[in-house]
């Protein structure tokens, strides 16, 4: 096992890519502007990408060097280029009406890392883990979780909602990396293609609801009720 | 002999992908996709018969075709066969000729993806296929290009994406509870689990299940992670909504049943079944609570839909003989009558212009013999003798009848009876409520649109007088496989 038998370095390492995943989706709990967003997500591919890098380096995984070269590419450049092209098309560039502001949806990402937090160390201590860097990658898989689904529930912009999607596959990928580094190869490389078709359809799906709907946020979606 | 069927049955509908795409004449591509339909039901009919009790595994084991496998391509085969054939009549009621082949080419694709779903043996690419059917169909969902169909296909594609990647997310926290088994790499297979079940941690298999239910949940639509459902099924084209309702909810559905049956080989006790009866009888009562006060005629089958998967999910979660083997062939009949309600919904919906029940009215009296087919799905639909749906409902009901389950038996009867008098309800209205001068509808329907309800209609009649004895020890012996251990 990896995570039961890691130098210090390593070990600290991991910590501080993972903490740098978890402070990037806060920025984007906390903007209004869809570039900010966009922006945070950016790097914290690039983060999840070092991650990667490093977990190959001290585990011995050469194959998620190529697992880290893909996330840097598909993650962290064609996404959030595709995301640049969808934003540049729409006429908003923030969120306009804010359900819940920037500062207590900080505040409640703050209270879900607790929550995020206590599960793990019950997890972790499942198998006596909880003084390794498992119980670190559960926390921000699991945090990265919750807060994709804050920024899914409280921004209504189509492309926030989009990131928020990618913040929760962000997730899970970050914390497979540390968790699971000898997950079959095959998985990781078509959960990134898969997520290229996704970020694809949510292109033409959201011209359709400029071109059909007339808006892009979801506060206008409300014909189908009942 | 099995792969082979298995490659045609799947390379079928690719063909028509390509072809569609290929030549875009609208007529050869209704005919195509027709053809890859028939092919593909050809070649599911006999596999249930050539499957023996074993497993048989292709391409590196990449591939499962058992006998629950076998059984649920047949249901998505069955449905796929009867939605192309009515595809063909409600699409020229349309008049999108020259968009006619997009459709097809995605109808098709969706057939494949949903066909392809439960032979997958692999746990992260079973994750993969269930979400490429949400790909393919958003756009069958926005097909119309109107608002509320893009409303629609927005809703679906969010939901429903944000709901599966908590299966993922179970999906990879049962990867690493298997590492503490099975070394840092292995190849995570049904069988494989299963078989590491007894030695791994209980309480992380407990969250993960817990993660995978409400993942692929949300796609078979239990509530409360429905929301999706009723506006992607009403929205949709017809036969897209019989293929929705009929054939993906199942192919997710068997994803929940084989991580079931994984926590039921490790020693976690009725916990995990429990809170799937727990989000059955909830599906049940929201169905029941919003078919009674229903006027969208197409949102009615929908949430008879969440309320059907709520039933299968209590004869998964009660387990044993009986509750396993109603559960699948309830599946059988949902399949068959989900589509008749969805093809007659399209009918009536065409023909008057409306999706609003109160503007309906005299449809026994200017569609005869639709008219009656229909209302006899109607009567199917809600577990009344003698049809199919009431011999599983009545299967699963016995199965419930443990002292821990026995308050959902109850629960379900008691709704069952709540929507026999909600739906009968919305059909009176529509039949005998007296009709204005000039609301007689003036489209005339073909064939097309008529066939494939006689071809619905007639099994699930047949199916509701005789459970043939051979479809019960084939039932019965999945049930040994999916719930061992139970009565």
């Amino acid at each position: 096992m990896l995570i039961q038998n890691l130098s210090p370095l390593a070990s600290s390492l991991f910590s501080l890519l993972a903490i740098v995943s978890l402070l990037l989706s806060f920025v984007m709990l906390g903007s209004r502007w869809l570039k900010n967003y966009l922006y945070a997500f950016a790097g914290e591919s690039w983060a999840i990408a070092a991650l990667s890098a490093t977990v190959g380096y001290y585990g011995n995984y050469p194959e998620l060097y190529l697992v880290a070269i893909l996330t840097l590419l598909f993650r962290g450049l064609l996404l959030p280029y595709l995301i640049w092209r969808i934003i540049r098309r729409l006429e908003v560039d923030r969120e306009i009406h804010v359900v819940m502001q920037p500062s207590s949806s900080l505040v409640v990402g703050a209270l879900f890392v607790m929550f995020a937090l206590t599960v793990s160390f019950r997890a972790a201590g499942q198998f006596h883990l909880e003084l390794t860097v498992a119980v670190l990658a559960l926390t921000v898989m699991l945090s990265m979780k919750l807060i994709g689904f804050l920024l899914l529930a409280v921004r209504h912009e189509a492309i926030s909602q989009v990131l928020g999607l990618l913040v929760l596959e962000n997730g899970v990928f970050l914390g497979s990396q540390v968790l699971v580094p000898g997950m079959p190869l095959l998985i990781e490389l078509v959960i990134l293609f898969d997520l290229l078709i996704v970020v694809a359809c949510f292109g033409v799906l959201v011209g359709y609801l400029l071109t059909h709907v007339g808006t892009t946020s979801s506060l206008e979606l409300k014909r189908l009720v009942g | 002999m099995i792969g082979k069927l298995i490659l045609v049955l799947s390379v079928a509908p690719l063909v028509a992908v390509l072809g569609c795409l290929l030549v875009r004449r609208p007529r050869f591509c209704e005919g195509l996709n027709l053809v890859a339909s028939a092919v593909s039901f050809a070649c599911a009919v006999p596999l249930p018969f050539l499957v023996d009790g074993r497993e048989t595994l292709f391409w590196n084991d990449y591939v499962i075709v058992d006998r629950a496998a076998a059984w649920i391509v047949l249901c998505t085969s069955i449905v796929y066969f009867l939605a192309s054939i009515y595809a063909i009549g409600y699409m020229r009621l349309l008049r999108e000729d020259e968009r006619l082949y997009r459709f097809y080419a995605l109808f098709a694709g969706f057939g494949l993806t949903t066909l392809v779903g439960p032979l997958m043996n692999n746990i992260g690419i079973y994750w993969i296929a269930i979400e490429l059917t949400t790909l393919v169909s958003t756009f069958l969902v926005a097909f119309e290009r109107v608002a509320e169909s893009m409303e629609a296909a927005w809703k679906y594609i969010m939901v429903v994406s944000a709901g599966i990647s908590l299966a993922l997310l179970g999906t990879v926290l049962f990867y690493w509870n298997g590492t503490f088994v099975l070394g840092p790499t292995y190849h995570m297979t049904w069988r494989t689990l299963m078989d590491a079940a007894p030695q791994m941690n209980p309480v992380l298999t407990n969250l993960a299940f817990l993660l995978v239910l409400v993942g692929y949940g949300t796609k078979v639509g239990l509530a409360p992670m429905h929301s999706w459902l009723p506006d992607a099924h009403s929205e949709s084209p017809a036969p897209v909504s019989a293929m929705l309702s009929g054939a993906l909810l199942n192919t997710a559905m068997i994803g929940i049943v084989r991580f079931l049956a994984i926590t039921r080989a490790s020693d976690l006790g009725d916990l995990p079944a429990l809170i799937l009866v727990a989000f059955g009888t909830l599906s049940l009562l929201i169905g029941a609570l919003f078919i009674v006060r229903q006027q969208g005629i197409k949102r009615l089958m929908a949430y008879s839909s969440i309320e059907h998967m709520g039933v299968v999910a209590l004869g998964f979660g009660f387990g044993g003989t009986l509750g396993v083997a109603g559960a699948l062939y309830h599946m059988l009949n949902h399949s068959l009558n989900k589509s008749l309600m969805f093809f007659g919904a399209g009918n009536v919906m065409r023909a008057y212009g409306t999706k609003e029940i109160p503007d309906i009215g005299g449809v026994g009296r200017f569609f005869p013999t639709q008219g009656a087919l229909w209302l006899g799905g109607a009567i199917a639909i809600t577990g009344a003798p003698p049809f199919g749906l009431f011999l599983s409902e009545f299967t699963i009901m016995r199965a419930g009848l443990r002292p821990s389950f026995s308050w959902a038996v109850y629960a379900m009867a008691a709704l069952l009876i709540v929507i026999f008098i909600g739906f009968m309800n919305h059909f009176r209205t529509m039949y005998y409520s007296p009709v204005q001068a000039g609301a007689a509808p003036s489209v005339k329907l073909s064939a097309w649109c008529t066939v494939p309800m006689w071809l619905s209609f007639l099994p699930l009649l047949v199916l509701g007088l005789w459970w043939p004895s051979g479809v019960w020890n084939y039932l019965t012996s999945i049930a040994q496989y999916l719930s061992p251990g139970l009565p």
